[in-house]
């Protein structure tokens, strides 16, 4: 299968690894098998078609998931969710996590994945992938921001408001009022 | 209270993005504070159900063999099939060489105009078009310094219609860029600019109008950058935008 040197072989032996994480990244962004498939596809192709460019020995896990997030902004999909969805704003510093009954126990108690998996499909694209990059993927806060072209000062912000989110998210209903009220304090202190 | 700077890094503790020296801090810090201690648990929890939850989807066995197919070199064939393969290939091939090279030219400038579209227009529905804000050329240039590999000159805009917006690092087929966008009359022009020789197509003869792009459009080599001027604004204001660049020089 290894055609010594030649690209076409290099190009699969480096992208097929990757195959299972691409789509399931893909899946998250798209919410659909089809258009995963699509996406995944496309985002081969041009890998393969731009492959001549690519720096052998750089990071071509960061630069393959670049192509992939692309392609899924110029999609279809991609322009609707990134024009209904605004970017909230990023100069907000880390919260600090209330210390009561967390989001992250209750969860931890449930057990249930269903319902952690529903609250990260229902956040905005800019968090889910983020998070899904950082804690699935296990990526370092530099590949982030090369596979999202931002700065790490926006990677850990972001990561940090979407981990908030998804913490709200889980809390329950009338946790959440207390919760508010109990940051308004610290912030108050 | 006294444990506030602690829990803005926690994240990046357990993410294991602090300096080693931070971290050796920050292990102390935890097995003395029981408050960062227990919230330290919750958050490595959270990160460990974010992990098994997000392996979610697997693609089938179908549409992975399909996609192995398309990217896998054909198999070798027999050496005398591959004897009459070669032979009509290479007939097909003298026949074919000079409309293909002609076809593939075209192909591949059309794409090339057809991404600047996709660029143009993405970045314009986008809700922060620019990562660089600010109508000073002085503030935006060197934003790019240490971004992309190259340096540009950004024309004056004094007593012309002009007015810059700000810019953003681009890709174009993974070659690094710069976009800027510009004001006039309430239109929004990008232009863009790669290093001539990382482009996918030759563009610097006469070129044909690509004439399925709904934008007007202007492209010219300059000190061994590409430049692409586009938007919606009259071919006048694009030519004049270009003008005004063109006469820019390092």
């Amino acid at each position: 299968m290894s055609g010594v040197g030649s690209q076409p072989d290099s190009f699969e032996e480096l992208a097929m690894p990757l195959f299972d994480q691409l789509y399931n990244f893909a899946h998250w962004l798209t919410q659909n098998r089809e258009e995963t498939e699509d996406l995944v596809q496309e985002t081969y192709a041009k890998a393969l078609k731009g492959f001549s460019s690519f720096q052998l020995g750089t990071n071509f896990r960061a630069w393959m998931y670049r192509i992939l997030r692309n392609t899924f902004l110029t999609s279809r999909t991609g322009l609707k969710v990134t024009m209904t969805v605004p970017l909230d704003p990023e100069e907000n510093g880390p919260d600090l996590a209330v210390e009561c009954s967390t989001p992250e126990t209750i969860l931890f108690e449930r057990s249930k994945r269903e319902v952690l998996q529903k609250a990260i499909d229902e956040l905005p694209v800019h968090f889910r992938e983020i998070l899904l990059l950082c804690e699935v993927e296990e990526m370092s806060y530099q590949d982030i921001a090369e596979t999202l072209s931002i700065p790490i000062g926006t990677v850990m912000s972001r990561l940090s408001r979407a981990r908030k989110t998804l913490r709200d998210r889980l809390r329950p209903q009338g946790q959440e009022e207390s919760a508010t009220a109990a940051k308004g304090t610290n912030r108050a202190l | 209270m006294l444990c506030e700077p602690w829990k803005a890094k926690l994240d990046a503790y357990l993410d294991g993005e602090l300096p080693s020296e931070e971290m050796r801090t920050f292990d102390a810090h935890v097995r003395n504070c029981p408050s960062c201690a227990a919230d330290a648990l919750t958050r490595v929890q959270m990160k460990r159900a974010i992990q098994a939850g997000g392996k979610r989807f697997t693609p089938s066995a179908e549409f992975r063999k399909r996609m192995q197919q398309s990217i896998a070199l054909k198999p070798q064939r027999s050496f005398r099939l591959g004897w009459m393969l070669a032979t009509a290939a290479a007939f097909i091939l003298v026949v074919g060489t000079l409309t293909s090279v002609y076809f593939r030219t075209r192909s591949d400038r059309n794409h090339v105009f057809s991404e600047i579209a996709d660029l143009h227009v993405e970045t314009l529905a986008s809700s922060s078009p620019v990562d660089v804000i600010s109508t000073d050329r002085h503030t935006v240039k060197p934003w790019f310094q240490g971004k992309i590999p190259f340096a540009f000159n950004l024309p004056e805009l004094q007593n012309s219609e002009f007015s810059l917006l700000g810019g953003r690092m681009t890709y174009l087929d993974q070659t690094p860029g710069a976009h800027l966008i510009y004001d006039v009359r309430k239109h929004h022009v990008s232009v863009f600019v790669f290093q001539e020789r990382l482009l996918p197509a030759r563009l610097d003869e006469d070129y044909p109008s690509p004439k399925k792009l709904p934008f007007n459009l202007e492209t010219w080599s300059q000190d061994g950058l590409r430049y692409f001027v586009i938007g919606d604004a009259s071919n006048a204001d694009i030519n004049n935008l270009a003008k005004l660049f063109k006469a820019t020089s390092l």
